[in-house]
């Protein structure tokens, strides 16, 4: 097809408009990559920038000598993130499946029972003293699995998911006498397979982003995730001397704790970087879905 | 249907597969929902740690007449709402603007590599975001004033600009959002019938008079809708993002603490449970009664849009 004129400005604004966004959402990670290749000596003295005067690998060299707590928090992330996301994504479905079952009169009543939640809460207070209190979470590493574990948003969106999938394929094989279980692991799962990724890369994301659950509930330093790692490294000055003092190394003035502070955020971030041109496309997938439900 | 009077028992005992499937997520819902919502009676209560949340002694509204006395109420409730107002219309509008731009975008990998890059943010942690703001504004040796200075410019201490902090929050959430919803627009434009398109460009319309004539007629409802449904959440401040960009600034605290900063920093800070669980039932039901009455009213405009 021909390229108009009108189509041509409106795709050159396009490029520009889009462009610019663009570039906004990439910029704080180039400076992060930047500031993680500083020499201290330079950001004392001309503080972080777009292209460093010299490269050095100092930070990461230092991030390599004082990596036992970092590697212990990646391992926590890891853990939790492995167990919660498996957990939890078989719950959503097995439940979301219930939830479609036509012969099932209840559901609806069911649905809002999970629903009522999103619509109202007891709010945080009760929510910590329930935590701490009755079900003796602090420092549990329970703590940082089971909060981000169900979401009624995400049963939803797995609740149409299976609505897709033809009702008849279900009902052939009730006729044939197959439990309801045996429908759910052996009909129902393999024709899931885009959903489950889907739903399972959301609530994996969730889990490897989360901080907040540390900072709640978790005081031992030995249980820290990644992400409040990383949130301790940024906040407190004295939390990189310690962990120097902790491997041997004598705290400097030129040791490069500026260029540390973005060398690590680089690392924790790391993994999401690299997957994200495979994952990106579940979640598109996930949220128009979501959008389709409205 | 004859299963209506085989009664309960029956009932139960063709199910039972399936009531043993819910199981988890009922308890799961149970424990972590509902029982805390028995527990709002902390906010009309003195908490002691031995008395828990029944035992501790009862002071009706006096933690609500705190709350409101000490001037906290309005403060927080204003700035929660402003904020929540001004993110919904900056981050939809320039949510419209992406999703029309790249859907009429002509270069398939340019389009993709500029949607992926703009949806990047999204998958970002807030503690990432606010070793961002630590590279950016950071008095010292932020780049900002690096790059001022690199002009000849005096550096600006930010920290001390309460100001300031509204237009950095009002970035970072457009900035960390709108690739987000950005998605969700481009599947309402993809939903639009293409033969009302081809029939517009038959007629010798030109791809701006399509997109004004067709494309945001065609969103404007949805966004609407969309704004509506937002109103409910519209007391309930993004804590994650607030307490990671601002962090524990008290200079700045006039113009950026939330309502849920507030309950986060009493709880965990002074460690004083009855006046910041008062806060959070306000905000609940507050909350509870906008969603009740918003949906009402899309239930009354668009009736396949409402949420129940």
């Amino acid at each position: 097809m021909r390229l108009h004129a009108d189509r041509f400005w409106f795709n050159t604004l396009g490029y520009i408009l889009v462009g610019l966004f663009a570039l906004v959402c990439l910029l704080p990670f180039w400076l992060v990559i930047t500031g993680s290749f500083m020499t201290q000596e330079s950001i004392t003295l001309h503080g972080y920038t777009f292209w460093p005067s010299e490269w050095s690998l100092g930070a990461y060299k230092l991030l390599g000598e004082t990596s036992a707590g970092f590697i212990r928090a990646y391992g926590i992330t890891i853990v939790v993130t492995a167990i919660g996301t498996t957990v939890g994504l078989l719950v959503t479905t097995m439940t979301a499946y219930v939830l479609n079952c036509k012969d099932f009169r209840q559901r609806n009543y069911v649905a809002f029972y999970f629903y009522f939640t999103t619509l109202f809460s007891g709010g945080l207070v009760p929510w910590y003293i329930m935590m701490v209190k009755y079900l003796h979470m602090k420092n549990s590493i329970l703590a940082l699995i089971l909060p981000p574990m169900l979401s009624v948003f995400y049963i939803l969106i797995m609740r149409s998911f299976i609505a897709a999938i033809p009702e008849a394929i279900r009902e052939s094989a009730t006729v044939d006498g197959a439990g309801d279980f045996t429908i759910f692991t052996r009909l129902i799962l393999p024709l899931l397979k885009p959903a489950l990724a889907t739903i399972g890369l959301f609530i994996a994301l969730h889990y490897w982003n989360d901080w907040f659950n540390t900072m709640m509930f978790i005081d031992n330093e030995k249980i820290y995730n990644l992400q409040y790692y990383l949130y301790q490294v940024l906040s407190k000055m004295e939390f990189l001397n310690q962990a120097a003092a902790q491997a041997g190394i004598a705290t400097t003035a030129n040791m490069p704790s500026d260029a540390y502070k973005m060398a690590m955020t680089l690392v924790t971030t790391g993994p999401i970087l690299l997957l994200y041109p495979f994952v990106q496309r579940y979640f598109v997938q996930g949220i128009t879905v979501g959008a389709v439900k409205g | 249907m004859n299963t209506m009077n085989k009664g309960f028992w029956w009932e139960l005992k063709k199910h039972k597969i399936k009531l043993l499937m819910l199981l988890p997520a009922v308890i799961y819902f149970f424990v972590f929902n509902y029982l805390p919502m028995a527990g709002i009676i902390i906010a009309f209560k003195r908490y002691d740690y031995v008395g828990g949340i029944f035992g501790s002694p009862w002071v009706g509204f006096e933690n609500f007449r705190y709350f409101i006395e000490s001037g906290q109420l309005w403060h927080i409730t204003k700035n929660t709402v402003l904020y929540n107002l001004v993110f919904l219309l900056v981050n939809n509008l320039l949510e419209i603007v992406m999703a029309i731009l790249l859907a009429e975008m002509a270069g398939k990998y340019i389009r993709k590599f500029l949607q992926s890059a703009i949806f990047l943010p999204y998958f970002i942690s807030w503690v990432v975001v606010s070793a961002f703001v630590y590279n950016v504004f950071n008095y010292e040796y932020g780049s900002l004033n690096s790059l001022l200075a690199s002009f000849g410019m005096d550096s600006v201490d930010v920290y001390s600009k309460p100001t300031a902090w509204v237009f950095i929050l009002i970035f970072f959430s457009a900035w960390k959002t709108v690739g987000y919803g950005t998605v969700f627009y481009l599947a309402a434009i993809m939903g639009i019938d293409s033969e009302t398109y081809e029939a517009a460009e038959m007629d010798g319309a030109n791809i701006f008079q399509r997109v004004r004539h067709i494309t945001l007629p065609a969103l404007i409802p949805t966004a609407v809708i969309l704004l509506m449904l937002s109103l409910g959440g519209i007391v309930k401040g993004d804590f994650q993002m607030f307490y990671q960009i601002v962090g524990d600034n008290g200079l700045v605290y006039n113009t950026t603490d939330v309502i849920d900063t507030f309950v986060v920093r009493s709880m965990l800070t002074i460690q004083e449970f009855g006046m910041p669980a008062a806060a959070g039932l306000y905000q609940s039901v507050v909350s509870l009664i906008l969603i009740v009455t918003v949906n009402y009213l899309v239930r009354k405009a668009e009736k396949d849009l409402a949420l129940f």
